[in-house]
C-alpha cells in the first residue's frame, strides 16, 4: 500500500492505495468519479483521458502511486457553477455524441488541443483525436463540435 | 493486473540497486503497464525512474543532440533545438502513437523495449547513436540484439541517447492506421562519414540496410535505389502486410526518404 496526496478537480485528496492501482481505478472505484470511462484499459481507446498537471493523458495507463503531488482534472471538473464548459456545450449543440461512452475522453482530449491551438483545422482536430476511438463512428460531428467550441472559447 | 511493489527511485544508483531479474524500470509505462494488464509480463518490483531529474532533457552541442532517457516524445517533437539540429527526429517523435501516448511515453523506454515496429530504434541506427547507461556507452548497432531484446543488463539504466547530427536526413513510415506503429519505417541519414538506412517494422529487429546505403553512397538520389534488390526473406508476415509487400514498401519508403532529405 502507498499513501498519496493529489488534487482532483481542485479538491485535495489523500488516500491509501495499492501499488498497482491505476489513476482510472482511483478515480472510479475510490473517488466515485465515474465520468472517466474505461474502454480498452490498454491506452488505445482514449475513453479514460484526463488532465494531469495540465496535460491530457490516458488514466488507465498511469499508476496512481507515481502521481503523488499531481493536479488532476476529470470530466466532472470542467463545468463550473452548474454551467457546462464550452466544449461540453458544443458537443451537445452539434450532436457530437451518440452512445456517449467515448465522450468524456473526447471532451478532455479536445480541451487540451484548444489549449495549444486556438483555431485548429479539421485535419488538426482529426490528427489530435487519433487516440480517441468512437465505436459509433460519430467522428464527423465530434470534429464539428470541437470547431464550434474553438469559435466560442 | 497482478500486483507488484512500486518504488520511486531518487537517483540512478538507487534504481540500479533495487533492480533484479524480476523487476522492470518504469518511465512512461506506455508499453509496460498494458503488457502487465494483458498478462504478457509480470514483475515483483516496478522501479519508477521518472522523478530522477538528470535523466530528462535535451542538449545540443556541436555535432550531437543528447536526449535524456525519460524525455517524453512530446518534448522531443516540440523542441526547438531538435527541430533545428535534426528536424527528422522531431518529426519522428510527432508521429509516435497519439498525443496522450506522446505526453507520457519516453525515448529510453522505447529503445529499451525494442519493439520490432517502434520508430526510435531506426533513428538510433541512422543517426549513429550512442546509448549511455550507468555502466557504459553502447553504439546503436550493438545495442539492439533481437526482437524485444537489447544488450542491457537487468540493473542497467539508460541515462541518455546521443545522436550525431547528419548533413541531411528523413524518416518515412507506413504507419499501421490504428496504432501508428510502423508497418515499415525507413530512416535515411547522410553523414560526412557515411550513409545509414535504418529500417524498422520489416524484420524481427531494426537493422541498417547496407545495400541501400551502398547504392546511396555512390549516388545520393532516389533513382539510385531503383536497381537495389530488397529480399523479402526474413521479413515479417502478419495480418497487416506480407513479407513481399514489406520488402516492396522498404524500397518505396527509402526512395521517399531520400527525396525528402
Amino acid at each position: 500500500m502507498k499513501k498519496i496526496a493529489i488534487e482532483v478537480n481542485g479538491k485535495k485528496v489523500s488516500k491509501e492505495i495499492q501499488d498497482h492501482t491505476t489513476l482510472s481505478g482511483l478515480l472510479r472505484d475510490i473517488l466515485n468519479l465515474t465520468g472517466t470511462h474505461i474502454g480498452c484499459d490498454t491506452s488505445q481507446c482514449g475513453a479514460c483521458v484526463v488532465h494531469v498537471d495540465g496535460k491530457s493523458i490516458k488514466s488507465c495507463t498511469a499508476l496512481a502511486a507515481d502521481l503523488d503531488g499531481s493536479k488532476v482534472t476529470t470530466i466532472e471538473g470542467l463545468a463550473s457553477n452548474g454551467k457546462l464548459h464550452p466544449m461540453q456545450e458544443a458537443f451537445k449543440k452539434m450532436h457530437g455524441l451518440q452512445c456517449g461512452f467515448c465522450t468524456p475522453g473526447m471532451v478532455m482530449s479536445a480541451v487540451d488541443l484548444l489549449k495549444n491551438k486556438k483555431n485548429p483545422s479539421d485535419q488538426e482536430i482529426r490528427d489530435w483525436l487519433e487516440g480517441n476511438i468512437c465505436r459509433c463512428t460519430g467522428y464527423h460531428n465530434i470534429v464539428a463540435a470541437v470547431k464550434e467550441a474553438a469559435s466560442k472559447m | 493486473m497482478k500486483t507488484f511493489n512500486y518504488h520511486s527511485a531518487k537517483d540512478v544508483k538507487e534504481a540500479s540497486k533495487l533492480a533484479s531479474s524480476n523487476s522492470a524500470f518504469l518511465a512512461g509505462g506506455m508499453t509496460t503497464i498494458p503488457s502487465m494488464k494483458l498478462g504478457l509480463a509480470s514483475y515483483k518490483d516496478i522501479i519508477d525512474i521518472k522523478r530522477i531529474k538528470k535523466l530528462s532533457g535535451i542538449k545540443v552541442s556541436g555535432k550531437t543532440v543528447t536526449i535524456g532517457a525519460t524525455t517524453k516524445h512530446s518534448e522531443v517533437a516540440s523542441s526547438k533545438d531538435v527541430k533545428k539540429a535534426i528536424p527528422s527526429l522531431a518529426a519522428l517523435a510527432e508521429g509516435i502513437g497519439d498525443p496522450q501516448v506522446r505526453n507520457r511515453g519516453t525515448i529510453g523506454g522505447s529503445i529499451a523495449n525494442n519493439d520490432p515496429a517502434a520508430d526510435y530504434p531506426s533513428a538510433c541506427i541512422a543517426l549513429n547513436a550512442t546509448i549511455h547507461t550507468n555502466n557504459r556507452s553502447i553504439v546503436a548497432e550493438k545495442f539492439f540484439t533481437g526482437m524485444f531484446e537489447t544488450c542491457l543488463k537487468s540493473n542497467e539504466v539508460i541515462e541518455a541517447i546521443e545522436f550525431s547530427i547528419p548533413e541531411k536526413s528523413s524518416y518515412q513510415k507506413l504507419p499501421n492506421p490504428a496504432s501508428r506503429y510502423a508497418i515499415i519505417g525507413v530512416y535515411v541519414a547522410k553523414h560526412k562519414t557515411g550513409i545509414n538506412v535504418g529500417v524498422t517494422g520489416a524484420k524481427s529487429c531494426v537493422y541498417n540496410d547496407k545495400d541501400l546505403a551502398g547504392a546511396l553512397t555512390k549516388n545520393f538520389s532516389s533513382s539510385a535505389i531503383d536497381n537495389v534488390k530488397i529480399s523479402s526473406s526474413g521479413m515479417n508476415t502478419d495480418i497487416h502486410a506480407s513479407s513481399d509487400y514489406r520488402a516492396n514498401m522498404v524500397k518505396a519508403f527509402a526512395k521517399k526518404a531520400v527525396d525528402a532529405c
